[in-house]
């Protein structure tokens, strides 16, 4: 290769061949990564299996835990929230985490599972897809986006088997057809379009039931706001790893709608006061509004 | 057959091939603006670009053959992303990139037979205008740091003899790009040469055949932004109309002070006084 010369260079603590820079290849990020320095690359790909020592498990289960994401298409959009806390086992790890990531302009990605290999995976997935669009001049289109994590997260599966698993909720807004869509994925990867709404993580039993209850077609993206806040509220109202509004602390979930505008991250004071509607109107009925017994008319 | 070549012809050879090569393509400038840093390029097309994002506040500019600089532009965005994934996005930097590349073409000129034929500009955008960073690199790894503005390519010194002329700290985006347009008509206006050897002649300076692309300070996370359709049709057109003014204020100043000297021809370009209706 020409651009090499044969002068190694020194980069991330090993002599690496510059020349793989100057190589033509596919423009992936993550692929780049494999071949140039896979040890860079989150999970525990191409380590040993974890030795049996006593207590080994242990040391995994109470490793920090990301809990509750929700996302509810709207009109001509998507919105995603997730709750802020995350878990060590029965302890509190954090009560102010962020689990909803912007992951490029038009789309966002909320992690469940262990928080710090997510974190990993968030960081990698936001460099892939920034790194295609300036590689080629172009953004990947949604589904290209959601099939990328879905390879990142299917190479994570030697890691999930020992525990380190991590399952992300991708959402965006689709150029091509004008909507919000979802994507769920399991950790041998996915994706699965999801269709209106969807939850993950360990309150996504009761999220989803509440958005069953609560969900209507075409909801304008503030209802979906208030849907997604009521439905972390019910996540956080059964299971002890989802964490509720905390308004003494003033810490609110992490919301992020994606229309034809891109993405917004609502700011704090906005996200006050979706919650603060909500919860007052839980002082008056704590198990939230009430859906008619029959359907129809 | 000559079966011994010193190593000075040799040299001497590549880079005067490499020379040639660069003179061939028109030249590109770039220039700080009190916004951030603008770079403007003739190019008639929109999708092959001279002109490219390189990561948050740093961009590229090329001249030269285009599958080579193309390769460098690959090689540049990879070097950062995974400069900046392995340690945080503030430690790319314009200066290590453009280390970078010199080494690359350093390499490439010394130890393959055909040189790259490009010259590549790194530009960097800072918090403050004292911040901001313009690297040159030429095609046998030489780097220089050029505060305020750049010309590079063909007829860069007739480019830059202009641009210096024109430039001043803390231009508005519209009297910067005025600046560069009036730059890069300047080997076609200054030589008397024909429209086909020059830098394209004012005429010729549609939106459609210039890329223009800024670094914007005030923007957060990526900075880069290009300027094309009808935006750019709205800045070149109040370019034109500062500049035609400016002339006629020019050339009543003289005739004031009794100094007619009307051979110097009005930099900025005269059609578009027409297009200068405030929109």
């Amino acid at each position: 290769m020409q651009g090499g010369g044969g002068v190694g260079g020194y980069f991330g603590g090993t002599v690496r061949q510059p020349a793989a820079f100057m190589a033509a290849r596919i423009p992936s990020f993550t692929d780049f990564l494999a071949s140039y320095a896979p040890d860079l690359l989150p999970g525990v790909r191409g380590l040993e299996p974890l030795p049996a020592i006593p207590g080994g498990s242990d040391i995994i289960k109470d490793l920090p835990h990301a809990t509750t994401i929700v996302a509810a298409a709207c009109d001509r959009g998507v919105v995603m929230a997730g709750d802020r806390r995350s878990t060590a086992g029965n302890m509190i790890a954090k009560r102010d985490v962020e689990k909803v990531f912007r992951t490029d302009e038009f789309s966002a990605m909320g992690i469940a599972g262990v928080a710090s290999v997510g974190l990993e995976f968030v960081r990698l997935f936001q460099v892939e897809l920034e790194h295609y669009e300036k590689m080629e001049g172009r953004s990947l289109s949604l589904e290209g986006k959601a099939n990328r994590l879905a390879t990142m997260i299917r190479g994570n599966l030697g890691g999930a088997m020992q525990g380190l698993a991590v399952v992300p909720l991708f959402a965006g807004y689709d150029e091509e057809t004008g909507a919000g869509r979802i994507f769920s994925y399991d950790v041998a990867g996915g994706p699965y379009e999801e269709h209106r709404f969807h939850s993950i993580g360990s309150g996504s039993v009761f999220a989803k039931s509440a958005l069953k209850k609560m969900y209507r077609d075409g909801l304008q993206v503030n209802e979906a706001v208030v849907a997604c806040v009521q439905a972390l509220y019910d996540a956080a109202d059964d299971d002890s790893a989802t964490g509720g509004p905390d308004l003494t602390r003033r810490i609110f979930p992490v919301i992020a709608t994606i229309t034809d505008d891109g993405l917004r991250r609502l700011p704090e004071p906005e996200v006050a006061e979706y919650t603060q509607q909500v919860v007052d109107g839980r002082m008056r009925s704590p198990d939230g509004p009430h859906a008619p017994l029959l359907t129809g008319g | 057959m000559p079966f011994y070549v010193s190593p000075e012809q040799v040299m001497r050879d590549k880079a005067d091939y490499a020379r040639k090569g660069v003179a061939r393509g028109r030249s590109c400038v770039a220039l700080q603006y009190a916004g951030g840093i603008l770079m403007v390029a003739p190019n008639a097309s929109s999708a092959l670009h001279k002109i490219s994002e390189i990561y948050d506040r740093i961009a590229f500019a090329a001249v030269g053959r285009y599958n080579e600089y193309e390769r460098l532009r690959q090689a540049g965005v990879t070097y950062a992303d995974v400069t900046g994934y392995q340690f945080d996005r503030n430690d790319v930097t314009a200066r290590a990139i453009a280390n970078w590349y010199a080494q690359q073409l350093g390499t490439i000129f010394t130890d393959s037979n055909k040189p790259f034929e490009v010259e590549i500009v790194v530009a960097e955008v800072g918090d403050t205008p004292d911040s901001d960073q313009i690297y040159r690199i030429t095609f046998d790894g030489s780097v220089t740091d050029e505060p305020g503005f750049v010309a590079f390519g063909g007829q860069a010194d007739q480019v830059a003899a202009v641009l210096k002329e024109r430039f001043s700290d803390g231009m508005s985006l519209t009297e910067a790009l005025g600046a560069a347009l009036a730059a890069l008509a300047a080997p076609a206006s200054g030589s008397g040469s024909s429209a086909g050897q020059g830098n394209g002649a004012q005429a010729e300076q549609t939106a459609a055949q210039l890329e223009v692309a800024i670094l914007d300070r005030a923007r957060a996370h990526r900075t880069f932004r290009r300027l094309r359709g009808a935006r750019l049709e709205e800045l070149l057109a109040e370019s034109r109309a500062a500049a035609a003014s400016s002339a006629a204020d020019d050339s009543s100043r003289d005739a004031a002070s009794s100094a007619p000297s009307s051979d110097e021809p009005p930099t900025g370009p005269t059609p578009g006084s027409k297009d200068g209706t405030p929109k």
